[in-house]
């Protein structure tokens, strides 16, 4: 094959032009890019002011997992056997068809509730709507969808390619797949946003009769959660049961749990529109240490930085084409074809 | 620099039906018969991925090692189109071959492990497509590379076919093609590191860290040159051909520069994040780390010296404990050291691993195919370099 090297030749005008024309691409895009770091630098989402969600207080949860069946009706899922009898739903975790679980903490000789040491406590798994979700940054065909106004954390299998991103995203391990299927959908909690249009709303705090998990506005939610943290524990006050943003009043009034001093997802990646209460340790009820800034703004930040409005891969691509131009050779411009004799065997 | 005459590429020749190709064509059996499995009973059926370790091998290892394993073409073309080092021209369509095979394999392991594998045109259609995904980027960049890669390796099936003029014409555009095919592997190489950065705290902080692309990108450049050397030594073993010691001696030398970059790189962001007491812990985590970046080390051991680079043999492993080091690195960031909490494991499954074999050997069938009947490798006889340069 002809060799590719470049020869010395005089550069002619035309060439000079290209070679400048090259020189300010590449200083376009990096003065782009510079502003588009500055413009990209993607910070972290906040909450919409109406956005949706659900208050759990773990030390009022009773554990009797109405909420667990409830979710299963209203999304239409199928029971998860864990026992060999299967006489009824015992999912351990949830999954492409149990979008929210009770989990239990077991301390020691689980004497008390809501005790660390030699105690045992309820924690609620589903998803958390968070204000910068992963998933939905990392979605790539869009499947996965931040309502602007209600900020609940949707999912479109019409749009699903079925990559699992969103599954390995997830900071709380959320959105999981159908793995049984050739036909698997992501499974994950709604908020219910299909039974709106019906009179209801979620069905987990629909059913909850302690008002452990409480539906309404994420701004509603958080006042009462900072409202029960000031209590002293052990005082009586009143619970809030079902709908806090509306609805028929069902409160009831109980003692006040010793609260950890932290409203889990207040700020956690920006903040979450699911907010947690809870006796013991976060980290000890699966709940993980997140910083307030969301890893999808770091992510975004990156990609636009490097890749915002294509600047910079034109830029090096008119670099490279130019000087690939420069030193590409056809074999057929000079030696002449010297095509062997087809050797093949039979 | 002068110009140099290299041996025209010619087809190797021989025939097709060997002990090499039975085997291949086995496992490619195999692997079709699990796939058709895995298309009507789901991944469960033949895979062990799990919520908790939802991309098995067939994403870690036959996309994002395949890919970065199929970096030798492009990382060719840069040092011949790029920076015009045209003697090493004689491996740039052996690379190419190698890298058209790595890609399109690759690009075809993603379609049976997409759970909704029907809606993947909606990763390329305005309206569903998410510009703020590195999945996306990633996703589009390879597609298009494919084809670019195609256009790029096709004046080989043209001079065969004697289509002279189709040729002449597309050699006339190939150089635009030729730098697209380096800007688009330099992109989605270095977005494969970006798609660690949402996954957060569940990586590793020894693997998570915001300058992912310049580590992916490095590393995916190296293992292209590595590659090229256990390509080379294997090629010439496998048809009794000579090696080219003198092209792969420089070559090596430029890998080993950008080795020392990355390690450089690799070394200085894990100490400024304060991740470095993390490389001292006694556990499996630290003791991956260390052996992913020791291979290097033990690249320069073996390779070191113009001397050492003389020496098929020491090419030949150079290139296998690069090759190591980019498979760890990868394979740590996306499973060993990726941690969605208590109660998830992940370890392959038996079809799992026979469909990651069937499609290495669906790439060696391919190239055995492809370097017999179409003119690939340099020709033999009037290639008559001396093994030293």
């Amino acid at each position: 094959m002809k060799t590719p090297v470049r020869k010395k030749r005089a550069v002619p005008d035309g060439r000079r032009r290209f070679l400048k024309g090259c020189l300010g691409t590449v200083g376009a895009a990096v003065a782009g890019a510079t502003v588009s770091e500055r413009a990209a630098a993607r910070e972290t989402y906040q909450r919409p002011a109406e956005a949706l969600g659900l208050l759990y207080d773990a030390t009022l949860c009773i554990g009797c997992k109405a909420c667990v069946a409830a979710c299963k009706r209203a999304n239409d899922n199928p029971p998860e056997f864990s026992t060999t009898d299967k006489l009824w739903d015992t999912p351990l975790d949830t999954s492409g068809y149990t979008f929210n679980i009770i989990k239990m903490y077991r301390s020691g000789t689980m004497a008390t509730k809501d005790d660390e040491e030699n105690g045992y406590a309820f924690m609620k798994t589903s998803c958390m709507h968070c204000a910068d979700p992963s998933c939905v940054s990392a979605c790539p065909v869009t499947a996965m969808t931040k309502d602007v106004t209600t900020g609940i954390v949707a999912y479109d299998p019409e749009a699903c390619v079925g990559c699992r991103y969103c599954v390995v995203a997830c900071p709380f391990g959320i959105p999981k797949y159908q793995y049984d299927s050739p036909t698997g959908k992501i499974g994950k909690c709604e908020l219910c946003r299909h039974r709106y249009k019906d009179g209801h709303y979620s069905a987990c705090a629909e059913v909850c009769p302690t008002g452990a998990t409480l539906y309404g506005r994420t701004s509603d939610l958080l006042v009462e959660a900072k409202r029960r943290l000031a209590l002293t524990p052990g005082s009586v006050t009143t619970y809030p049961r079902g709908n806090l943003s509306g609805g028929p009043q069902q409160s009831y009034e109980g003692k006040v749990g010793n609260y950890k001093q932290h409203v889990y997802g207040e700020t956690e990646y920006g903040g979450t529109q699911v907010l947690k209460l809870s006796a013991v340790d976060f980290a000890k009820v699966g709940m993980p240490y997140l910083p307030p800034k969301s890893s999808a703004s770091t992510s975004e930040t990156i990609q636009h930085t490097l890749y915002g409005g294509l600047l910079m891969p034109f830029a090096v691509l008119g670099a490279l084409t130019y000087v690939a131009k420069r030193n590409v050779h056809h074999e057929d411009d000079e030696a002449p074809p010297a095509e062997p004799p087809g050797r093949e065997e039979s | 620099m002068s110009a140099q005459q290299h041996a025209r590429p010619a087809p190797v020749g021989g025939s097709l039906f060997n002990a090499t190709t039975l085997v291949c064509g086995i496992l490619m059996a195999i692997t079709a018969t699990i796939i058709i499995v895995r298309l009507f009973f789901g991944l469960s059926s033949t895979t062990n991925v799990n919520d908790g370790y939802s991309w098995g091998i067939w994403v870690v290892v036959d996309v994002f090692i395949g890919s970065a394993l199929a970096c030798g073409g492009f990382c060719m073309a840069l040092l011949v189109y790029i920076f015009n080092k045209g003697k090493y021209h004689p491996l740039v369509r052996p690379a190419l071959l190698g890298s058209l095979f790595g890609y399109t394999f690759a690009g075809a392991a993603i379609t049976f492990d997409l759970g909704r594998w029907w809606n993947f045109w909606h990763i390329f259609w305005p309206g569903y497509f998410n510009v703020n995904s590195v999945m996306f980027e990633v996703a589009a960049c390879i597609t298009l590379y494919i084809i670019v890669m195609w256009i790029e390796f096709s004046p080989v099936f043209l001079e065969k076919l004697g289509l002279r003029d189709a040729r002449r014409k597309l050699e006339k555009s190939l150089f635009f093609f030729i730098a697209l095919g380096c800007v688009l592997p330099m992109m989605h190489q270095a977005s494969l590191g970006t798609m660690l950065v949402v996954m957060g705290d569940q990586v590793h902080p020894l693997w998570q860290t915001p300058i992912q692309p310049l580590i992916y990108l490095l590393s995916a450049i190296m293992l292209g040159y590595g590659v090229i050397l256990f390509e080379s030594c294997v090629a010439a073993s496998a048809y009794r051909r000579q090696i080219e010691v003198s092209l792969l001696n420089p070559m090596a030398k430029v890998m080993l520069g950008i080795i020392a970059l990355f390690l450089v790189v690799r070394f200085t962001d894990v100490a400024v994040r304060g991740a470095l007491p993390e490389a001292f812990r006694a556990n499996h985590v630290a003791l991956t780390f260390w052996a992913e970046n020791l291979c290097l080390v033990a690249t320069f051991l073996l390779i070191g010296t113009v001397e050492a680079r003389r020496n098929p043999a020491r090419l030949f492993l150079a290139g296998i404990t690069v090759m190591l080091s980019g498979i760890l690195l990868r394979l740590n960031g996306f499973l060993i050291a990726f941690n969605t909490g208590p109660g998830w494991s992940y370890f392959p499954s038996v079809p799992e691993l026979l469909v990651t074999i069937g499609i290495f050997a669906a790439e060696v069938f391919g190239y055995i195919y492809i370097t017999r009947r179409f003119p690939v490798l340099p020709r033999e006889e009037t290639y008559a370099q001396p093994a030293h340069g």
